[in-house]
């Protein structure tokens, strides 16, 4: 075997698939203000996202997380934490599976519908963090 | 990172050495094997050499054994033969319109059946037990006078778990029903006696066993029907058309040769490579599963569950460590779908997902084991903390 062989996936892919960023380390000590679940193991693939926000300018200042599925999942978390940081809830929410298979620089077409699910999870923290807000507002009222 | 350790022999093996030398020389030999001159009579002699090894591995007879392109060649012959529906045709089968196969067989199989169930020809599959073994009562209640064709694998690719195709064709002959074994895995591995197993039907293949791709062979057992599924000349009398593939033979004929002399001594040691990686893995890493019959199992072949971490995720961070491994889940390909030997077995999805095969060869060393080990442990503790489902090595 030659040392340069080609990988499955982009170079962009295989850099956050051996060094993810952003991996929510502990969750019994993050302080999140959202977290959202997508996906199950049984099919595959499994994503958790939590994230930090600032009240007063709603912008997403900590986003982590965590996956159960292939490099293209892990991958693609993993760049979905960068975008999101520095977001502002309603542009995190408009957030696509083409935007983060065009960060990745690609992945291959049967992946795309399988492995790309984590701007659904980043949705469903961001409805948790609403939810949870309208809570301690009427807990306060 | 340099360090390359190749543990997908069941995918495929790299050339034995001495097959390298013998189809190298055979690279010169030109001749059409059908030519009556020199040229075409010293390939014709070479073929009928490596047929005649090949025959003798497996208690054949030398006109019994068809050369083709693949194993999965072999085995789509075999199916091919049902499709039938020639006036003249006047094989026993003909008239009968169901088939058994069973859950576990490789795709090339199940594809070739789903084909002929497509042709309205009715197709049972027998079911396996939690090692993978064929439930033998269960599949004996399949069989019937109207069976025309059972098809049976002898050794799983995924799990290595081995049939006792001895006694499943025992039974198949008892309603009059043709047999085949797809023994692609098996042949060359462990001994493969078409007289004492009693097969009408046996696929090889020589690229799983040292030899090149793109050679198999189908045994035809004498005076059973056969029809070819490629036409178009005299060549492997009358049976596969095409000129012959000598260089590939040649070489299949030499991987054979070699096999005859090294699978029991081989067998023996992969078999303790094998208990010193599972071990390694049993010591090191927690919440397992080792797949497959514990006993009736292909020597170099192991798969493993691990909870909470996904097998291509497993599978691509070893390659990153020069470590080829295999999963059985076509989740590469880009169907989610976990492998269909572990379901067929019983195993839930969630644990499926999470498994992969490490299947041995004659050039892997304990020191090899040891280092396999040893990022196995390290890839699994990364997959399992990066994983939602919260396992810990």
């Amino acid at each position: 075997m030659r040392n340069k062989v080609e990988w499955a996936y982009s170079e962009i892919v295989k850099d956050h698939f051996m060094n993810p960023r952003n991996l929510l380390a502990d969750e019994t000590v993050y302080k999140e203000d959202g977290k959202g679940k997508i996906g199950n193991v049984k099919c595959g693939d499994e994503m958790l996202i939590a994230i930090q926000v600032d009240r007063d300018t709603g912008i997403i200042t900590d986003c982590k997380w965590k996956t159960y599925g292939c490099a293209g999942a892990i991958a693609s978390t993993s760049v979905l934490s960068e975008i999101a940081k520095g977001k502002t809830l309603d542009q995190a929410y408009n957030l696509s599976a083409k935007d983060i298979v065009k960060e990745l620089g690609g992945l291959p077409e049967n992946k795309v519908h399988c492995s790309v699910l984590g701007h659904k999870a980043l949705r469903a923290a961001i409805d948790d963090y609403y939810r949870r807000k309208v809570i301690s507002a009427t807990k306060r009222g | 990172m340099d360090r390359k350790v190749y543990l997908d022999h069941n995918a495929t093996t790299p050339l034995h050495p001495e097959v390298k030398k013998v189809m190298s020389e055979a690279m010169e030999i030109f001749g059409n094997p059908s030519s009556m001159h020199g040229f075409g009579r010293q390939a014709r002699r070479l073929i009928d050499e490596s047929r005649r090894s090949i025959a003798s591995f497996i208690g054949g007879k030398p006109e019994d054994m068809v050369f083709m392109g693949s194993g999965s060649e072999a085995n789509n012959t075999v199916f091919n033969l049902l499709s039938c529906s020639a006036k003249k045709c006047e094989a026993p089968h003909i008239g009968r319109r169901q088939v058994v196969t069973s859950l576990i067989e490789h795709p090339c199989v199940l594809e070739a059946a789903g084909c002929l169930q497509e042709r309205g020809v009715e197709v049972a599959y027998a079911p396996v037990d939690g090692d993978g073994k064929i439930d033998i009562p269960e599949y004996e209640k399949l069989v019937s006078e109207r069976t025309a064709l059972v098809s049976v694998m002898m050794a799983n690719n995924e799990t290595g778990t081995i049939q006792d195709i001895k006694k499943i064709a025992a039974i198949a002959h008892r309603y009059g029903v043709l047999f085949h074994t797809d023994a692609v895995q098996a042949a060359g591995k462990i001994p493969v006696d078409v007289m004492d197993l009693g097969v009408d039907y046996l696929s090889m293949s020589a690229h799983k066993i040292y030899g090149p791709k793109g050679i198999g062979a189908l045994y035809v057992s004498p005076g059973v029907p056969f029809c070819p599924f490629i036409r178009g000349g005299h060549q492997e009398r009358g049976r596969r058309a095409g000129t012959e593939n000598t260089m590939g033979i040649v070489g299949f004929g030499k991987a054979v040769e070699m096999r005859s002399k090294e699978m029991a001594g081989e067998a023996g040691r992969l078999l303790l490579l094998k208990s010193r990686l599972r071990a390694g893995i049993e010591k090191n890493i927690k919440d397992i599963k080792f797949n497959g019959h514990p006993s009736d199992v292909l020597p170099g072949t192991l798969n493993v569950s691990f909870d909470g971490a996904e097998g291509e995720a497993i599978l691509l961070y070893l390659d990153l460590e020069g470590i080829a491994v295999s999963t059985g889940s076509a989740c590469a390909s880009g169907s989610l779908d976990p492998s269909h030997v572990l379901i067929a077995s019983g195993m839930d999805a969630e644990r499926a997902h999470g498994s992969i095969r490490i299947s041995l060869g004659r050039d892997n060393t304990e020191a090899e084991i040891d280092y396999t080990v040893g990022k196995l442990t390290a890839v699994i503790d990364k997959v399992r903390k990066i994983s939602t489902t919260g396992h810990r090595s």
